[in-house]
């Protein structure tokens, strides 16, 4: 098996080795996949959207549809996991599972956490409400928020983590982010214009023009999809260490 | 020669992808298989990342001041590398974590199941 194995890897590699010596060279400013869409994204995009950073306006405004259900797949993830995992009480006791050792919690450790994930969270609203400017936007910020999280769980007990962002509002709030989303899109569809058009807000919104609109509508669906990572992160995550229980783990 | 100097992105990311695809089809592990599935998805963002380099290029935010009339006459697309694979990578990162999760809960109810998280050996315990 790990003979058949190796010769197919081997052959594989060989394949694409021989491949290769028709890709463009690296870093070659002239090669197909730069010359064909991607300047008129960097020339038109700040005129068309007025987000100076071009992956978020490709990201939420040219390809807002692809990334609205790129989100439904980390939401999708998220009730996979919990839905295979959660056990309720009654069943847990049932099977006697023992209990998950605890190593020795280390005083320097909690306060050191306890002072860094504030600081964190600031950076995280931070990275999600700055994406136009500089890099960052919803995913970037929702992985750091869940993060910090999964931080205080590893330094203190899953249950701290469980007290203050509960199972039910874990739940609540994943499907919050992607309802933000659609919601954004579908109300293009009320002033007659395509899905996750956000030039309609221009009409909701008065002292906006249509293009700062769409800038606006950007920030909204980064928030979207924040939310969304964040809770898929902490629910994930608890479902996993805890072993679906929500009563002891990590 | 040359092809390696020229295009060794290239080698890199058939290399990273050998080592995750080898993982994946021998490792009688799961654990050691998802890991070699994490591998070939780190090859193939690498691959892609790479395709998006442009020579003398910096990142594709454009400088700009608070006015955003000055940014327009400016813009040369040879200036600033090739954003579209960056944001398709920026998804695709978060979705293999999410894959990740998802497989790990997947190989954590066999195990409860089973008692082994080897293949060979639910796959005998699926025969009997």
């Amino acid at each position: 098996m790990k003979i058949i194995g190796f010769i197919v890897v081997i052959s594989t590699g060989l394949l694409l080795l021989y491949a290769e010596s028709d890709f463009p060279d690296w870093a070659d400013p002239s090669s197909p996949a730069s010359v064909h869409v991607s300047p008129h994204y960097i020339t038109e995009s700040v005129e068309e959207t007025s987000v100076p950073n071009i992956v978020t306006a490709v990201l939420a405004d040219y390809r807002s549809y692809d990334t609205m259900f790129e989100t439904v797949v980390v939401f999708a993830a998220g009730i996979a996991v919990y839905s295979l995992l959660r056990r309720s009480r009654k069943r847990q006791n049932q099977q006697e599972e023992q209990p998950v050792e605890l190593p020795h919690q280390a005083l320097i450790v909690k306060t050191v956490c306890r002072l860094m994930i504030p600081f964190m969270q600031i950076f995280a609203l931070y990275v999600i409400a700055h994406g136009h400017h500089s890099p960052g936007g919803g995913f970037q910020g929702g992985v750091i928020l869940g993060a910090s999280f999964i931080l205080l769980a590893i330094s203190h007990d899953i249950q701290v983590v469980i007290r203050r962002f509960k199972e039910k509002t874990n739940l609540i709030f994943i499907a919050i982010g992607i309802l933000l989303y659609s919601t954004v899109g579908v109300a293009a569809l009320l002033f007659k214009l395509n899905f996750l058009d956000y030039s309609y807000l221009s009409f909701v919104i008065p002292v906006l023009d249509s293009v700062t609109a769409r800038s606006i509508g950007i920030l909204v669906v980064e928030i979207g999809v924040a939310v969304t990572v964040m809770s898929a992160m902490i629910l994930i995550y608890t479902s996993l260490s805890s072993r679906g229980t929500y009563e002891s783990g990590l | 020669m040359e092809l390696v100097i020229a295009k060794y992105n290239y080698v890199i990311y058939i290399l990273l992808m050998m080592i995750g695809f080898y993982a994946m089809i021998v490792k009688n592990n799961l654990i050691k298989k998802v890991i070699g599935m994490n591998i070939f998805q780190a090859a193939i963002i690498l691959f892609y990342v790479s395709i998006g380099a442009k020579r003398d290029a910096t990142i594709p935010i454009l400088e700009h001041s608070s006015n955003p009339e000055t940014v327009l006459h400016t813009i040369d697309p040879s200036h600033y590398i090739n954003p579209l694979p960056h944001v398709l990578m920026l998804t695709a990162i978060v979705v293999s974590v999410s894959i990740l999760g998802v497989a790990l809960s997947i190989i954590m109810k066999l195990h409860s199941r089973f008692g082994t998280i080897e293949e060979d050996e639910i796959i005998e315990q699926i025969k009997r």
